[in-house]
């Protein structure tokens, strides 16, 4: 770099945004970055933002957006991110861009020689820029995170074990079966046919979008895991373009007993445990 | 003259991009008025061969291309490219029932069936390549 980025340019800059700092406060708190917030938060945050950019160019760290200078405004810029999160979608999403042009206008004011001025318009523009790329980047590490969570919480909520009756279990499948969902779905399953001594599984696939191999055996040796506890496993909810698509891919799920509706299941369920439903003599029938 | 638009590259490396196949596919498939039925096969193809592509593949990439004949059919190809150790024995490993990795022993031959086309080309210690082919029962609009 020329001396156009040297210490004293970097000082010149940092002289005036500290002297003019009220106007630039007023003039960024009116663009749409802030315009949602509250005044008084709107105020705060710029008060902030612009200090926390002085020390920025002070220490010399304007075009490294992982630098520890940067450090005094990743608070003011995890809370604009938080908010562009919050949004359904990217229109209210807060651009840090809109600051660069009251910045500069204000620094174009200054009664200054010219090639100060240019050197300062290098800065300022840089260490915007850098501001932007930082908040990009907590935007998207901010996305990875609930994507992450998300997927987490999928993981357990997607593999309740549902008590249908006395000695009957459902197990709805839905969605991915990857190796690890499928993995808990058979481990609850075998935990919970222990607590509650369950002589009847159903295994219900109709959420599944595709059944391939890797899905198929891990629905038979569920099956026969079950079978070795004392349970009888039925698969149910095998829809139409699923069970095509099963027999061309040569899957046979052998002894294991399938039903095309959950209902059928269940009803083959009652049968194996010995009941029979009945209508009520008394009902209006 | 066939013309041959690449409509997405989709890099296999983690489980979680067989998901990134399967809708990628889906989507094209849906793009193209495949029926459910076919959308259901293409998936489950495309599933068993982008595992194959990480399991067996160590990792690759897979191609989804859309194919317009003049005769106004259009067929959607899936390319699965790796370079891993390739196949040494190509008929045993399109025999069903055999797995060298502990599954059904279905997928490689299950995929040939459920598509319209199907080429295979490996040797050992230099990848593999498949392309399977679904034919659009009717042209596509547009």
């Amino acid at each position: 770099m020329t001396a156009g980025t040297g210490q004293n340019i970097r000082d010149r800059v940092a002289q005036f945004l500290k002297e003019n700092r009220s106007d630039i406060e007023r003039a960024w708190a009116t663009t749409p970055v802030f315009t949602a917030r509250r005044p008084a938060d709107a105020a705060e945050e710029c008060a902030e933002l612009l200090t926390g950019l002085r020390h920025v160019i002070e220490t010399g760290g304007e075009e490294d957006p992982s630098a520890g200078g940067l450090a005094t405004v990743r608070p003011v810029l995890a809370s604009l991110a938080a908010r562009s999160a919050g949004g359904p979608s990217g229109s209210d999403r807060p651009d840090v861009t809109v600051l660069k042009g009251p910045l500069l206008r204000l620094w174009r004011e200054q009664d200054l020689p010219e090639d100060i001025v240019h050197s300062g318009d290098l800065v300022l523009s840089n260490v915007l820029n850098t501001l932007r790329i930082a908040l990009l980047e907590i935007e998207l590490s901010a996305g990875t995170e609930t994507i992450l969570a998300q997927r987490a919480q999928l993981t357990e909520l997607s593999t309740p074990v549902i008590k249908l009756w006395d000695g009957i279990l459902a197990i709805p499948l839905i969605g991915t079966l990857d190796s690890t969902r499928g993995q808990i779905a058979t481990e609850s399953l075998l935990e919970q046919i222990v607590a509650q001594q369950a002589r009847v599984a159903i295994l219900d696939i109709t959420g599944v979008t595709a059944v391939d191999t890797l899905v198929a055996q891990h629905l038979l040796k569920t099956a026969v895991a079950a079978r070795l506890m004392g349970a009888e496993c039925i698969i149910s909810g095998i829809r139409p373009q699923i069970a095509q698509t099963m027999v061309q891919l040569g899957i046979d799920l052998g002894e294991v007993a399938t039903r095309a509706t959950l209902a059928d299941a269940f009803g083959q369920a009652l049968r194996v445990i010995g009941l029979t439903v009945c209508p009520d003599e008394r009902g209006a029938g | 003259m066939t013309s041959v638009l690449t409509v997405q590259e989709v890099r296999i490396n983690e489980e979680i991009d067989i998901v990134h196949v399967r809708q990628a596919v889906r989507e094209v498939a849906v793009s193209i008025g495949f029926s459910l039925v076919e959308q259901t096969k293409l998936v489950t193809a495309a599933s068993e061969l982008a595992r194959n592509t990480r399991v067996h593949g160590h990792g690759g990439e897979a191609k989804i291309d859309l194919e317009k004949a003049d005769d106004g059919t259009t067929t959607l190809r899936l390319v699965f490219t790796d370079n891993g150790p390739g196949i040494a024995d190509v008929e045993l490993a399109l025999t069903d029932g055999y797995s060298s990795a502990g599954g059904l022993g279905l997928g490689l031959s299950g995929a040939r069936r459920l598509a319209d086309e199907f080429d295979l080309r490996t040797a050992p210690g230099e990848g593999t390549t498949v392309s399977v082919g679904f034919r659009a029962r009717k042209p596509a609009r547009g």
